[in-house]
């Protein structure tokens, strides 16, 4: 099994998780209703629980850190996370849209992963699998309301889906090991999963009458995979590292 | 406590709250002594639910701001442990404003309007919540100290006679003692860790203890006893009582820690009573009023919430749909 392609994609999810999590979290308080405030806590308690069940299994199985020291204590350009999740709340329009977008790609990721050769993220995966139907769940059921609901929110939808769409192609980047790990049976490949997207988004895109828009290839926000981030990831672990900086030696 | 407004008589009587049919009047009460609880669709005395209203609405309200000073503090919280804890922590505040929002609907205000209301500040929220959380170490006390005043004030009023609102105190209750186990633990770590830990958490305590003292209200001396309201079972224990209260559960844990409160003359007397130094109760009229560090800034994010999110709610709302007023 090749441990190298295998660490590359636990800790892409993981950092995906870790950040959206952390961009979920900013919603506690500020949501349009109570409700939303409660829903987006509660999908980002999910996801940085993923986060830290990901990085336990490369801390305890594959020799990596401890989860706190990957999560809090790594630099900018170690994160592997895609673009499109480190992209700030914005308004909740985005933030919906990169949710329904973002969840349904986790949710077919996990459910290929229920496949996986290597035991340990199988188990995990069904375990995640069935946090994340209520997530998609909760997403789908919003774009369809705020899509036909009046004339604002479904502008509002379009445009934010026009804004997110090539972010999230990005969730899709290859990995150097891509190959290797197809071939090891690890995981089906980002190719695989971006296909089987497409079609589970389009029936919901359609149902909320929203169009996909057309995007250049030229247009995808690549390279997050690769260590190359946005220019909102470094602000974000700066604040995310702000109490644990004052003293790394401590226990908290 | 929440805000501290309570109906004086004055205002009763010039809202013209106070005329009362007597037999139905002498039942309600004979019901109260008899320990039965009132529920939305009984008969009470036009005082009685406009009290309970203003109470109910005020410590909604403190839920939902209470929620901002600790909520900055997710995105920094220092491990996956404190994180996800905090998190959690947050988000049941938020889910007590909206059980409590609903608990004060069954008497007739909608939860739109008494949003309004905190907005233009018609109705106010617990004064604790215009202090700033400056760092890490306030969070530990937010969630020790300040949680443990509430939980105070929460299970008094739980055995009171509104209906709804004694159910989802219970409720709050019992999930506000799981705030009180993380924020100790909190405390407890930064107070047997390292220097830094032990100054800022140290820093923290001397902040927050004049807003804790000032949580439960004036003294007893300074403010109008309600006979009425106790026996109505609105209010079931003075201001002082609670404090009290309070003071004798909580010092003795800080001062184990070989922490100090900031106060020479704070001790416990024979009597169970403890003393403290006056904590300057012109300045809690100040910030009620609108004077503290931080009214402006709270006040700000719950109008940014609204206003940002009004397409959201207006997108989601049937135009045929009518408001039908919860009954528990």
């Amino acid at each position: 099994m090749n441990n190298e392609g295998l660490k590359d994609l636990l800790y892409k999810m993981a950092d995906d998780a870790l950040i959206i999590g952390h961009r979920n979290s900013e919603w506690t308080g500020i949501g349009p209703m109570l409700e939303e405030d409660l829903a987006f806590s509660s999908m980002a308690q999910d996801k940085i629980g993923h986060a830290q069940a990901l990085y336990k299994i490369l801390h305890e199985i594959l020799g990596e850190e401890d989860p706190d020291k990957i999560a809090f204590l790594r630099e900018e350009k170690k994160f592997k996370c895609c673009h499109f999740t480190e992209l700030p709340i914005g308004e909740y329009d985005f933030s919906l849209v990169r949710h329904f977008l973002f969840d349904h790609a986790e949710a077919l990721r996990y459910e290929m992963l229920a496949q996986s050769s290597f035991q340990p993220i199988v188990l995990l995966a069904k375990k995640i699998k069935g946090e994340i139907k209520y997530h998609t769940m909760h997403s789908d059921s919003f774009l369809k309301q705020l899509g036909t609901g009046n004339e604002e929110s479904h502008a509002r939808m379009q445009s934010a889906l026009n804004y997110a769409f090539p972010f999230a192609l990005g969730i899709f980047e290859k990995s150097e090991f891509e190959n290797e790990i197809i071939a090891d049976g690890i995981f089906a490949g980002e190719e695989e999963l971006k296909k089987r997207w497409l079609e589970k988004i389009a029936t919901i895109i359609a149902a909320a009458t929203l169009k996909l828009p057309h995007v250049d290839e030229s247009k995808i926000a690549y390279g997050g995979r690769k260590g190359f981030h946005s220019e909102y990831l470094k602000p974000l672990l700066d604040e995310m590292c702000e109490v644990v900086r004052t003293d790394p030696e401590a226990e908290w | 406590m929440y805000g501290n407004t309570s109906l004086t008589e004055e205002e009763a009587k010039r809202l013209n709250l106070t005329e009362e049919d007597p037999i139905k009047l002498a039942e309600f009460e004979d019901r109260i002594t008899r320990g039965e609880k009132i529920e939305p669709g009984d008969w009470m005395p036009k005082e009685y639910r406009k009290q309970l209203l203003r109470m109910i609405e005020q410590h909604a309200h403190s839920e939902i701001v209470g929620a901002l000073p600790e909520g900055t503090w997710i995105t920094r919280a220092p491990n996956f442990r404190r994180k996800l804890a905090l998190i959690a922590k947050v988000q049941d505040e938020i889910g007590h404003g909206q059980l409590l929002y609903s608990a004060a609907e069954t008497l007739g205000k909608t939860r739109e309007q008494m949003l309004e209301d905190l907005l233009n500040g018609k109705s106010k929220y617990s004064n604790v919540f215009n202090y700033p959380a400056l760092t890490w170490a306030d969070v530990a006390v937010i969630g020790f100290l300040v949680d443990g005043a509430a939980i105070v004030n929460q299970v008094i009023n739980s055995k009171g006679s509104y209906g709804p609102y004694c159910r989802a105190l219970e409720r709050i209750c019992y999930e506000e003692s799981f705030h009180l186990k993380q924020g100790h633990d909190n405390v407890v770590y930064l107070a047997t860790g390292t220097k830094h830990q032990r100054a800022i958490l140290q820093d923290a305590i001397n902040r927050w203890y004049r807003p804790l003292l000032h949580f439960f209200g004036p003294p007893d001396r300074n403010s109008q006893h309600s006979e009425k309201l106790m026996k109505w079972k609105v209010k079931l224990a003075s201001n002082d009582d609670m404090r009290n209260q309070f003071l004798d559960q909580y010092v003795p844990k800080i001062w184990e820690l070989d922490l100090t409160f900031p106060d020479p003359n704070l001790k416990k007397n024979d009597d169970g009573i403890w003393e403290f130094s006056d904590p300057d109760w012109d300045e809690f009229k100040r910030v009620i009023n609108g004077g503290g560090p931080c009214n402006a800034e709270r006040l700000e994010v719950r109008k940014y919430a609204e206003e940002a999110g009004r397409w959201v709610r207006n997108a989601l709302m049937s135009k045929n749909e009518k408001y039908v007023m919860p009954m528990a």
